[in-house]
């Protein structure tokens, strides 16, 4: 399967190499580098790159390409959400995943990788199996580490591989039991120039984070599940609960997950909480252009909007913006023409706005495009797509946790098309 | 950087030691990789006798590995440390074995005894460790010690050690090739183990080393089928890919019928002429006679059912796995479920949406009608990668369809708008593969690309020219107009490609142009020389066909023109001209072809056809490597074409005889859900498989014996039972462990005797039951009318425990295998003895059905205490193949209800349906006055209610319950 992994900087260098069979030369990557060439952007490099002997099949995370070989057939698609895996490992132990990062702790990642993988085939990806049997480092346990000689890894060996919840620590304890589930809800939209919605649909996740004793079975149970289309499980989730009576049964991995991603589809209604009125004119004549954006609430069930931010791709032409906005802070850059307006709390009495001039580069042509507009935001106490958590019961243990549910609505992809 | 440096200097230093434990330099290993250390200083630390200042100079040397610098030179010095105590010391010796064993063969053989050692070791964990790096370690030589530890290993206790055992198997098979057979053995054993934990990994043993041996998944496949869902993500993948291969060999295809007729219909759609269509239903018809109607064998049924729940897991792979095998094994009216979940990938990174839009885009072509509900999912963000975009714009175009065709006309004219100008130009050839597709709109498109073409970017408009010069090939006589504004953009447009276009255009059209082409000639021979070169062939096309059809206004025009080829720098130009002038121009010398030059210039050109690139990229499996290159990988395992007749399907049996296949059924599937779903209600069907074998046997054995302990007492209601129904005896076996299986859960937590509640509602079907029935009530009704206090107790307690409790389900079954003819004098007996009025013989009454109704409508209100009226009759229909739970207890709060329907038909009406529904109240606090409040019935549909039942302590309640079905 996976024959061996490279990590290449932004720069080109590659910083790590692994091999779980025979070794591969790393000058198999100047196929890679050729592609990366050929593709202006870094995420237009093609995830698959076939080479005369091998295969190469690349994910791009945090400025870090992970390229990993492989010689024979195997669904792309295993190694590519292998790779992923590997950079959420990495973000699990060392808190961020970045280059300098990584060959801080190479020894470390060098120990993950080893135990994720066993000739090529996953072997142990849960990541709280990785934990036990290597620790990550953190500073204090480094210093203690110095102090006894005492090692990262852990000397007991990885029973939970043999468990029938592979993602649950055995033996675990805390003081205070705590379970805290974020319904986190995402728009997905694409609004027209006449503000009508063309796509709009939520996607929502509950990330969980339990520090619970022992081996609680929880059950979350929803007020309307029926909202919900489509669902994809942590693998502790039982699937059968679900299909009979639409409840969360489960027993939790210790610490951070994903429970749950869902789909509200676009069929349902979806309510858009902002609106953006904008008038971005370049003329023909002159080499002035007119740019105007304002930005108001609209279906927010009285929640506040917060955290607004404005980009925009600017066409090649434009060389410059003088811009005032009413509220937050602006900044254009002349050469990746990107507009970025940070516009914070929308306030609906005084709604925020930006207004000023385009110059754009005097002879050429006025561009045929008018640039689109990404919007974030940010809406707290409110899962838009009205999904409301019924009630958490613990069973299998005896203590009583504490409970807390907390709801938000995010921008997704959320583009304004002018 | 500094850091490192630093840290190196210090270490050039000879105090390193000391240094090494103040703390201050902690991080010193892992900043190492930044510089070359010299390799005495490690060795000196290797052999030093601390463990910490090993495992310094192990992190140093792994670091350099990772680098990817060379440290073999250290073999001897690491190799040493093989048995080191310090664990982590062990594993960073191990990486390093692994890494360099290949290369110093000679030396690694010093470890092995290590490794041996290990393999004895009492904790399976070690065990599996040495394994592991014993089989990682590519030595040849070490081959049979390897082929050994694996036998060894794969019939080790622990399932970890297997699996361990598993995955060395094909790490053996790399370094040596020539144990296939032995290997092959081990593959087989391991493929019949049970547990979850070595299912995904045997399976990859399996796709490794045997793919081709197929026979050897025959026994194991129902297994693998039922495992499925507890394996972990990586191995389902494997599994399902493998399945979906066996499937295709051992199966029919669900679609054999519907797909020809499918098919075509839509050939018919497109060319059918009426002949052809009575004719193809002619054959069509034929052939259906022929064949037999189609069966969807049960294992390919169990498959499917069992991969589809995975469509939800969070690992793309799985869902891509499952998806591909509905795609290639599903009827086509199953096959929707999978557009879900592939569309929910689609939110997912770049790289997996990149793999799972190729995927779709196949299918979108053979199935579009599975994505068009989520038309809108692929529309096109600015801030997609070019690569993403161009693949949504594929999709896209293949969903088109006449009814969509607006929308996504009007989506692709903000597309045209786009900065990124690789997606606009795709975005052209969009439209023109929609014209080309649908008549309907053809000339809407070709009108927005016309108008394209006064747009001010270049390339937009070559873009669109050579698109249109496509269009325009299906239909030119109609379209004069726009060739002659084409002919107008040879003065402006500069892009070579979308030049040479027009000139083939105007050329290959110059009768719709008369006028405009001998001038479109001159000004091309103006500029010849400075043409590129494409532009300067077709210039000589355009030539020679003009001189063909007008060449008085362009017989000199076109001499000059090939004059100047005549002398270019290109040789194919060149070449070209002189070719052209000896067929076109009559001399003395040229032959016979002359003649023929016109029909040879303007001969009838088909129209190119605009088709999907993804078109017939099926015939790889959809998710494999194969398919997303669209050329055979190294490996790639062809999908083979559905078999014309069935193999044999009983090669999938493991040898069970019939009856108990049936009882295992329940047993096994309980067992098989226990890893972690156990607690979830299964659901049957024909999951029988090798591994319950034994188990189902020996359980049948078990409940016939406590059957017979505990069949005193009850003979009254037996009796009944078994005059209904003689003939089913195996399938009742079946229904009654069913039956004892759910009775045993909540009579578990009855300790207390219960206070069980039996009522009836209907009557059964067999009249002599029904007799009996009505005999028995009408004893209880008067009883009753006495008093309830009175009741007789014996015939009470007899009766109840029969009605529910496992003796007395299990008596029944026992006793219902006995002949009924010994049976008759003792039932009479014993009521006799129970009452004290003598009964009259039975007799099968004609209208004993609405007897008994109505009795027990008589005795509505004579519940709980009473315990059961007709008990007996309850069981039969307690052993419906299938309870659904309508109510799980933890929902219900201890309350519990399911329902199940008894397949039997309602006695009080014919048109009505019986549906059972079981309610055990698992808490200790009472539950009141059960009844049925308001029901909505569809229309069409109605419902006898049931009596309502009072109050209960504990009670577990049954009863049937007519519901008009809707036909």
């Amino acid at each position: 399967m996976i024959h061996s992994l490279f990590l290449i900087n932004a720069s080109g260098d590659i910083f790590l190499e692994k091999h779980w069979k025979s070794v591969v030369s790393r000058s198999v990557c100047d196929y890679f580098f050729e592609a990366q060439e050929r593709a202006s952007e870094a995420e237009n490099v093609p995830p698959v790159i076939p080479t005369p002997h091998h295969y190469l099949l690349s994910v791009y995370r945090h400025k870090i390409f992970f390229v990993a070989v492989i010689q024979s057939e195997v669904p792309p698609l295993f190694v590519i959400e292998f790779l992923h895996r590997v950079v959420d490992t990495f973000q699990d132990y060392f808190g961020v995943c970045s280059e300098v990062i990584i060959k801080d702790n190479v020894v470390v990642v060098y120990e993950v990788l080893e135990e994720m993988l066993d000739n090529g085939f996953p072997l142990a990806t849960e990541s709280n199996i990785l934990k036990e049997l290597i620790k990550p480092p953190t500073i204090l346990r480094t210093v203690v580490n110095t102090i006894t000689g005492s090692t990262n890894v852990g000397d007991q060996l990885p029973t939970g591989q043999l468990s029938v919840v592979p993602w649950r620590r055995t033996g675990v304890k805390y003081t205070n039991n705590e379970a805290y589930f974020d319904v986190i809800e995402e728009i997905d939209a694409i609004i027209d120039k006449s503000g009508s919605t063309i796509t709009a649909e939520i996607q929502g996740v509950i990330d969980a984070c339990v520090k619970l004793t022992g081996m609680p079975d929880l059950t979350l149970s929803f007020m309307n599940p029926r909202l919900l289309d489509d669902v994809s499980f942590h693998p502790c989730v039982r699937f059968k609960r679900w299909e009979s009576e639409r409840i969360l049964s489960f027993i939790p991995p210790d610490g951070n997950f994903r429970l749950l991603s869902y789909h509200v589809s676009a069929q349902n209604l979806v309510a858009i909480p902002v609106y953006v009125k904008h008038n971005i004119s370049f003329r023909d004549s002159s080499s002035l252009g007119r740019f105007e954006i304002t930005v108001g609430p609209k279906q927010t069930m009285g929640k506040t909007v917060e955290g607004v931010m404005v980009t925009s791709q600017m066409p090649k032409s434009v060389l410059n913006m003088t811009l005032t906005p009413s509220q937050g802070t602006h900044a254009f850059d002349p050469v990746t023409k990107l507009l970025s307006w940070d516009v914070g709390k929308i306030n609906p009495q005084k709604l925020p706005s930006l207004k000023g001039t385009v110059s754009l580069q005097a002879g050429t042509s006025k561009p045929d495009e008018n640039p689109t507009i990404n919007l974030q935001f940010k809406i707290q106490q409110l899962a838009i797509s009205g999904l409301k958590v019924n009630r958490l019961d613990m069973y299998g243990e005896k203590y009583k946790p504490f409970k807390g549910i907390k709801y938000m609505t995010k921008a997704g992809k959320f583009q304004v098309r002018t | 950087m500094t850091k490192g440096w630093i840290a190196s200097l210090m270490e050039g230093c000879e105090q390193k030691k000391k240094r090494l434990k103040t703390g201050k330099n902690v991080k010193m290993g892992f900043f190492f990789p930044l510089v070359w250390f010299r390799h005495d200083d490690l060795k000196e630390m290797l052999d030093s006798n601390k463990d910490s200042l090993k495992l310094e100079a192990m992190k140093r040397i792994v670091a350099m590995i990772a680098r990817g610098k060379n440290a073999s030179d250290l073999f001897p010095a690491v190799v040493k440390n093989v048995a080191c105590k310090n664990i982590e010391v062990k594993k960073l010796v191990y990486v390093y074995l692994v890494r360099y064993a290949e290369e110093q063969q000679d030396l690694a053989l010093l470890s092995i005894s290590t490794f041996q050692r290990g393999l004895k070791d009492p904790n399976q964990l070690i065990r599996a460790s040495a394994l592991r790096v014993l089989s990682s370690i590519r030595v040849p030589i070490i081959v049979p010690i390897m082929m050994l530890a694996i036998k060894e290993a794969a019939s080790d206790m622990s399932p970890y050690v297997r699996k361990t055992a598993a995955h060395a198997i094909p790490k053996l098979y790399s370094l040596d090739s020539d144990q296939k057979d032995q290997l092959i053995e081990v593959i087989e054993k391991l493929l019949a183990d049970k547990t979850t934990l070595v299912a995904g990994s045997v399976v990859m043993a399996f796709e490794e080393v045997c793919p081709e041996r197929i026979d050897l998944i025959h026994k194991n496949y129902r297994k693998l089928c039922n495992l499925l869902i507890d394996v972990e993500e990586w191995g389902q993948v494997v599994i399902i890919n493998m399945l979906t291969r066996y499937a295709r060999t051992q199966f029919l295809s669900p679609n054999q019928n519907q797909e020809s007729l499918l098919e075509e219909n839509t050939e018919k759609a497109f060319y059918g002429s009426e002949e052809e269509d009575t004719k193809d239903a002619k054959a069509e018809a034929a052939s259906m006679a022929k064949r037999k109607p189609y069966v969807m064998d049960p294992d390919h049924r169990l498959l499917l059912r069992n991969t589809k729940p995975l469509l939800q897991s969070r690992n793309a792979a799985v869902v891509m796995a499952v998806a591909q095998l509905y795609f290639h094994l599903a009827p086509k009216a199953e096959v929707g479920v999978i557009a879900k979940a592939l569309v929910r990938l689609l939110r997912s990174h770049s790289e997996v949406q990149y793999v799972v839009l190729q995927n779709v885009a196949t299918m979108s072509i053979k199935r579009r009608g599975m994505f068009e509900p989520y038309l809108k999912s692929f529309y096109i963000r600015s801030t997609d990668p070019t690569q993403i975009k161009i693949l949504k714009l594929e999709v896209l175009t293949n969903l088109a369809n006449e009814t969509n065709i607006s929308t996504i006309l009007r989506e692709f004219q903000t597309y045209i708008r786009s900065m990124d100008k690789d997606f606009v130009a795709a975005t052209i050839q969009a439209i023109g593969r929609c014209a080309t597709n649908i008549g309907k709109v053809r000339d809407t498109c070709l009108n927005g690309l016309v108008q394209l073409l006064s747009n001010r970017d270049e390339l937009v408009v070559a873009e669109s020219v050579v698109v249109i010069k496509k269009l325009l090939q299906m239909q030119p006589a109609q379209h004069s107009e726009i060739i002659k504004h084409m002919a107008k953009l040879t003065d402006n447009i500069q892009v070579p490609m979308a030049r040479a276009s027009i000139l083939w255009l105007i050329g290959e059209y110059c009768e719709h142009v008369p006028k405009i082409a001998p001038d479109v000639l001159r000004k091309m021979a103006k500029s010849f020389t400075n043409e590129e070169d494409i532009v300067k062939l077709q210039v000589i096309n355009l030539a020679a066909k003009l001189y063909l059809t007008n060449s008085k206004q362009s017989k000199l025009l076109t001499q000059y023109v090939l004059n100047l080829a005549k002398y270019d720098q290109n040789y194919d130009i060149r070449d070209r001209a002189r070719f052209i002038r000896q067929l076109i121009v009559p001399t003395e010398k040229s032959g016979a072809l002359n003649k023929y030059a016109k029909k040879l210039f303007l001969a009838q050109k088909p129209a190119p056809i605009l088709e999907s690139s993804f078109k017939d990229r099926d015939h790889f499996q959809l998710g494999s490597l194969s398919h997303l290159l669209n050329a055979k990988a190294v490996g790639y395992q062809e999908l083979p074409d559905w078999p014309d007749e069935a193999p044999d399907p009983s090669v999938r049996n493991v040898e069970v005889p019939e009856w108990t296949k049936c009882t295992s059924r329940e047993k096994r599937k309980e067992k098989v859900e226990k890893p972690f779903y156990s607690d979830s209600e299964g659901e049957s069907g024909p999951t029988e498989s090798a591994d319950s074998e034994p188990e189902s046997g020996s359980e049948e054995n078990g409940s016939s014996s406590s059957s017979g302990s505990s069949s005193s007492g009850t003979e009254e209601e037996d009796e009944e039972e078994e005059e209904e129904d003689s003939g089913e005896q195996s399938e009742d076996k079946e229904e009654e462990e069913e039956e004892e299986e759910e009775e045993k859960r909540p009579k578990r937590k009855d300790k207390e005797g219960s206070h069980k509640a039996v009522l009836r509602t209907a009557g059964s079907p067999s009249e002599e039951e029904e007799e009996e029935g009505a005999k028995k009530s009408k004893k209880k009704a008067l009883q009753g009318r006495k008093g309830r206090a009175e009741t007789s107790s014996e015939a009470s307690t007899s009766e109840s425990s029969s009605s529910g409790s496992d003796s007395g389900s299990e008596a029944e079954a026992k006793q219902r295998k006995a002949p009924p003819s010994s049976k008759a004098s003792s039932k009479e007996i014993s009521l006799l003895d129970l009452d004290d009025f003598t009964p009259p013989p039975p007799q099968p009454i004609p209208s004993s059905s609405i007897i008994s109704t109505s009795l027990v409508t008589d005795l509505e209100g004579l519940t709980l205490t009473d315990t059961s009226l007709t008990p007996t009759l309850l069981s039969p229909a307690f052993s419906a193949v299938k309870t659904y739970e309508l109510l799980h207890r933890m929902a219900g709060e201890g309350l519990a209800v399911e329902y199940c329907f008894s397949r039997r038909p309602f006695p009080s009406d014919p048109h009505m349906v019986a549906v059972q529904i079981q309610i055990s109240n698992n808490t200790d606090t009472e539950v009141k006055n059960l009844r049925v409040n308001e029901p909505k019935p569809l229309s069409g549909m109605r419902i006898q209610e049931f009596p309502e039942i009072v109050a209960a302590l504990w009670f577990q309640s049954t009863w049937r319950q007519g519901t008009q079905p809707p036909w």
